[in-house]
């Protein structure tokens, strides 16, 4: 008892703060400390503005009604509506652009990457320089070239720019046929799913069959055929069933078609290019990163070149190159948010900007779309994290 | 034939010069162009492209350009390409914005300093390294007098800045004061301490989650909310405070980075030494660690520096404002390729040769750490 009633008595203030271990509890009592008190002030100050306004905090707001157009919708959307179906079209126009954009971007960078690598001295250089520019130069400028070129140089409807038959490209969008369905197109929809189902079923066999036998089947050749083919196939059967709505010039606008609004069209090209190119330099980067001893024990073991590619290399590239895709596919999807620049109606567009400016609820708005943008982030990385286990190194 | 043929002895044939094909700009064009068949459908195809893009860039571009026209109406008048006349007319617009013009020297000089502040940090044999550190650690306080004025400088009102100045400003001031928040953000992320590092992984993690705009937005409509009632201040400062905390997040992950590189024998032989933690973070390991990081660094720095034109959004006027402002006038209006290339062209020259120089340190710095 003696001795431990000593060990406390020596627990003086000096020991306090020269004992690693104390001083680690004290020093994260005084950051929680501090940073209680940093919120607590910023949280008074906030309250005693906001009353000073006359403002309360709620969201409310959000079921009154919006009184703006929006010109570009996914779902069926008037200025009667509520705030709340404001943000929700704006969400879903930011997901359009992201899902759109990545998809593009990817396709354009997997290209240009292994286009950069290529022997071809000419192809090389130019894809050098497609990435140099595109990379070096801000995205909101790209963006904001684009709709510029789109608006200014593109003429009137009257004088739409038409490359093909029922495309017509006026600075008030791009007109193009739209496709129309009619009575027996299930069937084509029908057969494409179950011809997915089937591939994802004969692949997964395919594999196991491969390991068991050694036998590959050409999963991928086979797959394309028959995911494209059989829905084909169908379309022929059912006799046909679709056809397609041409705009037609009426007055002063086209009538009927769909349009691609310059501000979707700017952004959405905008966004893949400068985006690609990053996706470029990581995809090279990745196929650098496999070493080239892999593709000679490929050959030593008189595994084709494109099975080399498919088998040895692409798997073990994958590797390094999916973490630093995820976080473009979130650059790219955070640089959406330029949208508001030229006028597309994004989730920051509406609720940051028209509902922020017309309810003065400025609070409450940014803190829905902080929010949103967060758990975008969030998701897309727990995915791509989810994705990055799965094909990560086994090692021993 | 038969008189062609000749017969040497074993080691006697003469050295024959090779294969007129395989050497020289022939061999050259050969092995690089048309090497395979895929190759030589590519050569074709990128010559086709080219021909269809090339001329008319460059007709557009130089050839039919005006460098001289007092409005698009003249341009017009005088060529069909690009009417530089724009360019020309607004370019000190487009460097200073509304900087007053009997003291645009001062932005001058605070260019010159800046590069000389910059220099020892860049170059790493610059004569007097040590000493020259110090001016460069004084520069930002002199830089801020000359640009704002005061201590018997005239006064400029900070909304006076802009143009590809106010670029400069955002984003050198967003690096510079960004860089202690961002170490210390980084050595609380690998702390022992697990309230300390949870906060910092939050607010990383937040920052990065969220788009700059976003943040511009909170500095522009709702920071005001959180000061004492009654304060209000400049919105280049809000915007500054703001660009300093988003950059902070990425050059906390940059230096995490480089902590991270650092072999683990290093933290234990600070700590065998018997040095504190401060003491080895600052004797030991930082040193080495940033020393990796720079690379990292100037790619956040040019990341930011292309985001800076973001502040047009919220009503600041860069370059990118000083653009809009000339497309919106009615002697320029319609000439948005003429605005965005020239102002793309400003930022590629500034950027690309930073990443140039980010590749050089690179390749430079591989020898130490990899094994």
């Amino acid at each position: 008892m003696a001795a431990i009633e000593q060990e406390s008595e020596q627990l003086t203030l000096g020991r306090l703060w020269s004992d690693k271990r104390y001083r680690a509890v004290i020093t994260q009592i005084l950051v929680v400390a501090g940073v209680f008190m940093l919120v607590a002030y910023l949280a008074v100050n906030a309250v005693q503005n906001l009353e000073a306004l006359g403002k309360t905090f709620g969201f409310e707001f959000l079921q009154a009604p919006a009184s703006y157009d929006i010109n570009q919708t996914l779902i069926p959307y008037n200025s009667r509506d509520t705030h709340f179906r404001a943000a929700v079209v704006g969400l879903l126009n930011t997901g359009l652009i992201a899902i759109t954009g990545c998809i593009f971007a990817t396709i354009l960078g997997f290209i240009m990457g292994v286009l950069r690598l290529s022997s071809n001295w000419l192809v090389n250089r130019i894809v050098y320089c497609y990435i140099e520019f595109t990379r070096n130069v801000p995205v909101l400028v790209q963006i904001l070239l684009w709709h510029g070129v789109i608006v200014t140089t593109l003429g009137v409807p009257r004088n739409a720019l038409s490359p093909m038959e029922g495309v017509y490209l006026t600075n008030r969008g791009f007109y193009v046929p739209r496709p129309v369905f009619e009575d027996g197109f299930g069937l084509v929809v029908i057969v494409f799913l179950a011809a997915i189902v089937g591939m994802i079923v004969f692949s997964r066999w395919a594999k196991k069959h491969q390991e068991e036998t050694g036998q590959i089947y050409p999963v991928f050749s086979i797959g394309v055929g028959a995911i494209i083919g059989l829905p084909l196939v169908a379309f022929f059967i059912a006799g046909m069933p679709m056809s397609f709505d041409t705009p037609e010039l009426k007055g002063f606008n086209f009538q009927g078609g769909m349009v691609l609004k310059p501000e979707f069209t700017a952004l959405w090209f905008a966004l893949s290019v400068y985006t690609a190119a990053f996706i470029a330099e990581i995809v090279r980067a990745g196929i650098q990163a496999v070493s080239h001893g892999q593709t000679e024990a490929s050959y030593a073991l008189g595994i084709k070149p494109n099975w080399t590619m498919r088998l040895i290399i692409i798997p073990q590239a994958l590797r390094v190159i999916v973490p630093p895709l995820t976080s473009q596919y979130l650059n790219l999807t955070k640089n959406s948010s330029l949208a508001i620049a030229i006028g597309y109606m994004d989730i920051v567009a509406t609720l940051g900007g028209i509902t922020l400016n017309q309810t003065g609820k400025e609070m409450e708005s940014m803190m829905i779309v902080l929010m949103i943008y967060l758990t975008i982030s969030l998701l897309i990385s727990a995915f791509m994290n989810w994705y990055n286990r799965r094909i990560a190194l086994v090692e021993r | 034939m038969a008189e062609t043929t000749q017969t040497y002895e074993p080691g006697t044939h003469p050295d024959l010069p090779p294969p007129l094909a395989t050497t020289g700009a022939l061999g050259w064009i050969k092995k690089n162009l048309f090497g395979s068949p895929s190759s030589i459908v590519l050569t074709v195809v990128s010559v086709y492209l080219l021909y269809l893009i090339l001329p008319n860039a460059l007709n557009w571009a130089l050839f039919d350009a005006v460098f001289n026209a007092g409005s698009r109406a003249e341009c017009r008048e005088l060529g069909s390409g690009a009417c530089w006349g724009l360019a020309n007319v607004r370019f000190s617009q487009f460097i200073y914005g509304f900087y007053p013009e009997h003291l645009r020297w001062r932005v001058n000089l605070t260019a010159v300093l800046f590069f000389l502040a910059i220099l020892p940090i860049l170059w790493d044999r610059t004569p007097y390294r040590q000493q020259w550190f110090i001016y460069s650690a004084v520069f930002p306080i002199i830089g801020y007098f000359l640009l704002v004025g005061g201590l018997g400088l005239e006064p400029v009102e900070t909304t006076k800045i802009g143009g590809f100045t106010l670029n400069v400003v955002i984003g050198v001031t967003g690096i510079v004061a960004s860089l202690p928040l961002g170490i210390l953000l980084a050595l609380g992320r690998r702390s022992q301490m697990p309230i300390v590092r949870t906060l910092c992984v939050m607010f990383i993690e937040f920052i990065r989650g969220v788009p700059l705009i976003t943040l511009l937005f909170v500095a522009s409509t709702m920071l005001n909310y959180f000061l004492p009632p009654g304060t209000t201040f400049d919105l280049i400062l809000r915007v500054l405070i703001m660009v300093t905390i988003f950059s902070a997040a990425y050059i906390a992950e940059v230096v995490r980075g480089g902590l991270q590189a650092i072999p683990k024998g290093q933290y234990e032989a600070a700590d065998a030494m018997g040095l504190r933690y401060w003491q080895s973070m600052r004797l030991i390991v930082l040193p080495q660690a940033l020393k990796i990081s720079i690379p990292g660094i100037v790619n956040t720095f040019v990341g930011l520096f292309k985001d800076t034109t973001l502040v047009v959004i919220i009503g600041l006027v860069d370059v990118l404002g000083v653009g809009r402002a000339a497309l919106s006038d009615a002697k320029w209006q319609g000439l948005a390729w003429e605005v965005y290339v020239f102002i793309a062209i400003l930022f590629f020259i500034c950027c690309f040769s930073m990443a140039r120089y980010s590749l050089y340190l690179e390749n430079k710095l591989h020898t130490g750490h990899k094994r």
